[in-house]
């Protein structure tokens, strides 16, 4: 309990001991409680842009579909339209060639109704003929009438 | 535990006494055997044990906190370190709660007094017979000398030399602060002209001797009363665990008594020693405050 040169020991070490605090211990600390305050900061405000940026994505993104859909959309609808025109138009062809082929098949239709025309003429003016002769009960020169009988066939 | 040779008496001065070196009344140099000894070496001795247990325990502070500043980065903390930041933190809180301004010295200074002072009055949780026999039994055996005449007191704060030796720095920061801000006219303005104010000279002339004695009282209080504070219940509380301790020695039934009243007063205690590290720290920072802010 006596005061004696304890208490001039007692303060140089104390204020040793501050010093080196001062010097060593504190500022260290400090500098890193204070970066990671700022790193958190950051962090945080990195953070809300992100959200912002993901926001406007979004946003971007649905633009983006919604183009697309209607650029989809337009496609099928001009499909679906030349898809009708070309059943028109396949339609339209087959017709016409339907009517090609009928128009066709008529013409033969009346050739091959001419020749057998023609060839029953000939048959019947051949048999005129030989009814003729026949009758006559003679052989008749078809030399000698051949022109009688060319205008018999041609009245046929 | 006071043996049979030891009154309670006895062994309650033998607990008080510090282990002090310095001169004898004849000259020669040496440590004191008695508390007589001690008291007649006058003021060049000094307490082994108070400096022994204060530099061993701010090293001790020191020495793990540098650990923790030297690995300090801005990742994520751990285990150590994490604790050092929540005191540098909890610091830093305080400091800028009460000190306006900014300075280099008062954080380090708050965390020096905190940590240092919580230090050396933990020691007073270590049972107060198990150091002081460890000593008497080293001092004996290794340099034989008499166990009742080695004294070691291990709570540094319970030494008013302590005690002072820190609130003289604080009182000296109080000073340089006062001076660097206002000035030495300003401060002796401060000192002389308040809180007594007169417009007329002569009056104001006759205020200036009360308002001084006012003044100088209070700014004197400031380390005396840090000072007295912390060493006043620490030294209460060391006196309680001595009288505690003294009950082991009445049979079995009082030394389980005790065994609890012990145990009880260590838990209060551990208040204590934090509250007390506390308050000197946050008053240091509200003088330091009060010096350099003007009224």
């Amino acid at each position: 309990m006596n005061i004696n040169l304890t208490l001039i020991g007692q303060t140089l070490t104390f204020i040793v001991f501050v010093w080196f605090c001062m010097k060593f211990v504190w500022p260290p600390i400090m500098n890193a409680l204070n970066e990671r305050k700022k790193k958190i900061a950051d962090g945080l405000a990195a953070a809300e842009r992100g959200a912002h940026e993901k926001e406007l994505a979004e946003k971007k993104a649905a633009e983006v579909l919604h183009e697309a859909k209607q650029q989809a959309q337009d496609i099928i609808n001009q499909a679906q339209k030349r898809a009708s025109e070309i059943v028109e138009e396949s339609k339209e062809t087959a017709r016409s060639e339907g009517e090609r082929i009928i128009a066709t098949a008529n013409a033969e239709i009346e050739q091959e109704v001419n020749r057998a025309r023609e060839e029953l003429r000939g048959q019947v003016a051949s048999l005129a003929v030989a009814g003729a002769g026949k009758i006559l009960k003679r052989e008749i020169d078809a030399k000698a009438n051949e022109d009688l009988l060319k205008d018999l066939v041609a009245q046929i | 535990m006071a043996s049979e040779t030891t009154t309670s008496k006895e062994y309650i001065q033998h607990h008080l006494q510090n282990w002090t070196y310095g001169q004898h009344p004849d000259g020669s140099w040496g440590f004191a055997h008695t508390a007589m000894e001690a008291k007649e070496m006058g003021f060049w001795a000094i307490h082994v044990d108070t400096m022994l247990w204060s530099i061993v325990l701010g090293a001790l502070f020191l020495w793990l906190f540098r650990k923790a500043a030297k690995t300090a980065s801005a990742d994520t903390p751990s285990g150590w370190q994490n604790f050092v930041e929540w005191i540098a933190e909890f610091i830093d809180t305080s400091v800028r709660g009460s000190f306006h301004g900014k300075d280099k010295l008062v954080a380090p200074l708050a965390l020096t007094i905190f940590i240092w002072i919580f230090l050396m009055n933990l020691m007073d949780l270590v049972p107060v017979d198990w150091l002081p026999s460890l000593a008497g039994w080293v001092g004996s055996t290794v340099f034989g000398a008499d166990p009742h005449h080695v004294y070691f007191k291990v709570v540094s704060t319970t030494d008013p030399n302590a005690t002072f030796g820190m609130a003289f720095a604080v009182f000296y920061l109080i000073l340089h602060y006062s001076i660097k801000n206002k000035g030495v006219g300003g401060f002796m303005g401060e000192l002389t002209m308040m809180p007594f104010q007169a417009k007329n000279p002569v009056v104001q002339a006759l205020f200036i001797p009360v308002n001084f004695i006012l003044e100088f009282v209070s700014l004197i209080s400031k380390p005396i009363s840090l000072a007295l504070r912390l060493f006043g219940n620490m030294y209460a509380g060391e006196m309680i665990f001595i009288l505690i301790a003294l009950m082991y020695s009445g049979g079995l039934a009082m030394g389980i008594f005790g065994g609890f009243l012990q145990l009880g007063w260590a838990i209060f205690h551990i208040l204590i020693i934090t509250l007390q590290a506390f308050i000197f720290m946050t008053l240091t920072i509200v003088y330091l405050d009060m010096a350099q802010s003007e009224h």
